[in-house]
């Protein structure tokens, strides 16, 4: 019962943020410096752990599905599956765990701080609303750079099973005509039906952990209690969302 | 206490229209769970006063600092600045006040500079030279012009808490309120301190309220003296009503005697 009425509790002062937030939208131009700075910590940091970890998911998938697909005679067919399997679920989800971990964690952590520090409570007296400075610029730079990475993402991890298709003797599949399947069974849709997953998750993911991060009360040892509990809410968030979106969008 | 007119040319004119803003604390109550830290607060203080507020440790001082700029909501009773209930956010936006934080309350993912530099960056008060020209002033006010380019975490405690003031000061507020400010500094950055506020007050009449135990400061600068003893004031007066010997505890709040003989903690042991 009473876990039931925290939840609600979060999801409540999780939309009113949401919407202080947007309210103060038009303010983004001129706190460019500051979507920039966030643009590069939740992109460029995030981007080789995004590039290692894709590539050898693609490589693992194309392995998999061409080991169990050797049997049917439909390994032809690889690239399609490493291609769809990608674009639709993995390219996302993996990005936005990737995200979480290090992107949302920080975010947490710093906002935790900032709260149990009382540099809130200076930014509140200032008349500087923190949804204003410390939120609004990392929403707006996650909605920028989920794409970019989930499509880094899908194709290092097209290109990881292009090469172990080549490469494995059982598989032997050239890359020409596991880019030509991957081709002809794909639409450009089924990549945006990815990059709009990605966007929700990163989303609400930025969003869940500045909230989680600003509403830290009493002292350091909640800091941490704060970046455990916003990696666990994004964890789960992803799953459930991932499920509601994927039937949304089929 | 400081003349007025001599040694104030320091302080800029404060950049929009400030009018003195007065502070009206009527039956302030507030309770952490069962805890009653405050039990029914009731003083004003005039546009332009100065106040302080004294008390022992754990009395509530720093709790009713922030119900005055809107941080803790009341129990019981309000908080009014201009008539203005501080408990309302609107009321940030019509009254430019400052808190200087107990504990300073810097921003340690910006440079000293920087948090000088924040509001009126944020609220676009002048342009960036103009902002350089102030932030450096209230930094040489306090003998910071060295330190513009290090981080909080480098700083000493005292340090600490002269950015939190030129912070304050670069505000420019119309109701500027101190949570010991000088509890950390030496002596003579503890009169320069007295000498700021009571400036503020000479040229520009900020209303200031000053939470400390510094008796040199109270009785030099302050108009009025409240002390804050067991979730109510046990003295509301003048500073100069407060050289003469008080009653009980007040007395022995301001001047305590060190018994080595007798000394208090034994007496708590029986
Ligand atoms: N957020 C809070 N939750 C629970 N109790 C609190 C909270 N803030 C303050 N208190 C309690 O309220 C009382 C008054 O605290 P406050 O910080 O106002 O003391 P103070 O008069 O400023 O003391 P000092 O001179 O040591 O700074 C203390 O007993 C403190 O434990
Ligand atoms: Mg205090």
């Amino acid at each position: 019962m009473n876990q039931l009425l925290r939840i609600l509790e979060g999801i409540g002062s999780t939309v009113q943020l949401l919407l202080r937030a947007a309210s103060y939208a038009p303010t983004l131009p001129r706190q460019f410096g500051r979507l920039i700075e966030q643009c590069y910590l939740i992109g460029y940091t995030t981007l080789p752990i995004v590039a290692i970890l894709s590539f050898f998911i693609g490589s693992v998938l194309a392995l998999q599905a061409g080991y169990s697909m050797q049997n049917f005679g439909a390994k032809q067919f690889i690239g399609a599956l490493v291609g769809l399997s990608m674009a639709r679920e993995l390219g996302p989800v993996m990005v936005a765990i990737l995200l979480t971990g290090r992107v949302g964690s920080a975010i947490a952590a710093e906002l935790a701080s900032m709260k149990v520090y009382q540099e809130v409570d200076a930014l509140v007296t200032m008349n500087i609303p923190p949804a204003r400075m410390l939120v609004l610029p990392r929403l707006a730079a996650v909605l920028l750079m989920m794409p970019v990475l989930t499509i880094i993402a899908n194709l290092v991890g097209w290109f990881g099973g292009a090469i172990i298709s080549s490469a494995t003797s059982f598989i032997a599949i050239d890359p020409a005509s596991y880019f030509a399947t991957m081709r002809q069974q794909m639409e450009f849709s089924d990549v945006l039906n990815g990059l709009v997953k990605a966007e929700v998750f990163g989303f609400v993911i930025v969003l869940v952990c500045c909230n989680i991060g600003l509403n830290t009360r009493g002292g350091p040892r909640e800091i941490g209690a704060a970046v455990t509990r916003a990696v666990v809410v994004s964890l789960i968030l992803i799953l459930v969302l991932d499920y509601f979106v994927t039937k949304a969008l089929l | 206490m400081p003349p007025p007119d001599t040694e104030t040319a320091d302080l800029e004119k404060p950049m929009g229209g400030t009018s003195a803003v007065g502070v009206k604390v009527e039956n302030l109550s507030k309770s952490f769970g069962s805890f009653d830290v405050l039990k029914g607060v009731t003083f004003d203080v005039q546009p332009g006063e100065i106040f302080v507020l004294m008390g022992p440790s754990g009395s509530g001082k720093s709790v009713l600092l922030k119900h005055v700029v809107g941080l803790e909501l009341p129990s019981a009773g309000r908080v009014t600045i201009d008539g203005l209930d501080a408990a309302e956010p609107t009321t940030r936006e019509k009254v430019r006040m400052a808190l200087v934080f107990q504990a300073g309350a810097l921003f340690n993912s910006l440079s000293v500079y920087d948090n000088l530099a924040l509001y009126p960056r944020e609220h676009r008060l002048a342009k960036e030279s103009g902002i350089r020209d102030k932030v450096m002033r209230a930094l040489q006010i306090l003998s910071l012009e060295h330190a513009a380019q290090k981080q909080p975490s480098e700083l000493s405690g005292g340090m600490r808490k002269r950015v939190a003031i030129a912070r304050a000061l670069v505000m420019e507020p119309q109701l500027m309120l101190y949570d010991e400010p000088t509890s950390e500094l030496d002596p003579v950055m503890s009169a320069t301190i007295s000498e700021i506020i009571a400036t503020l007050k000479e040229q520009y009449r900020v209303t200031s309220i000053v939470v400390s135990h510094d008796r040199e400061l109270a009785l030099g600068i302050a108009n009025r003296v409240g002390i804050l003893m067991g979730g109510k004031l046990a003295y509301l007066g003048s500073a100069s009503a407060l050289r003469q010997p008080q009653d009980g505890r007040i007395e022995e709040f301001l001047h305590p005697k060190i018994d080595l003989k007798n000394p208090r903690f034994k007496k708590l042991e029986n």
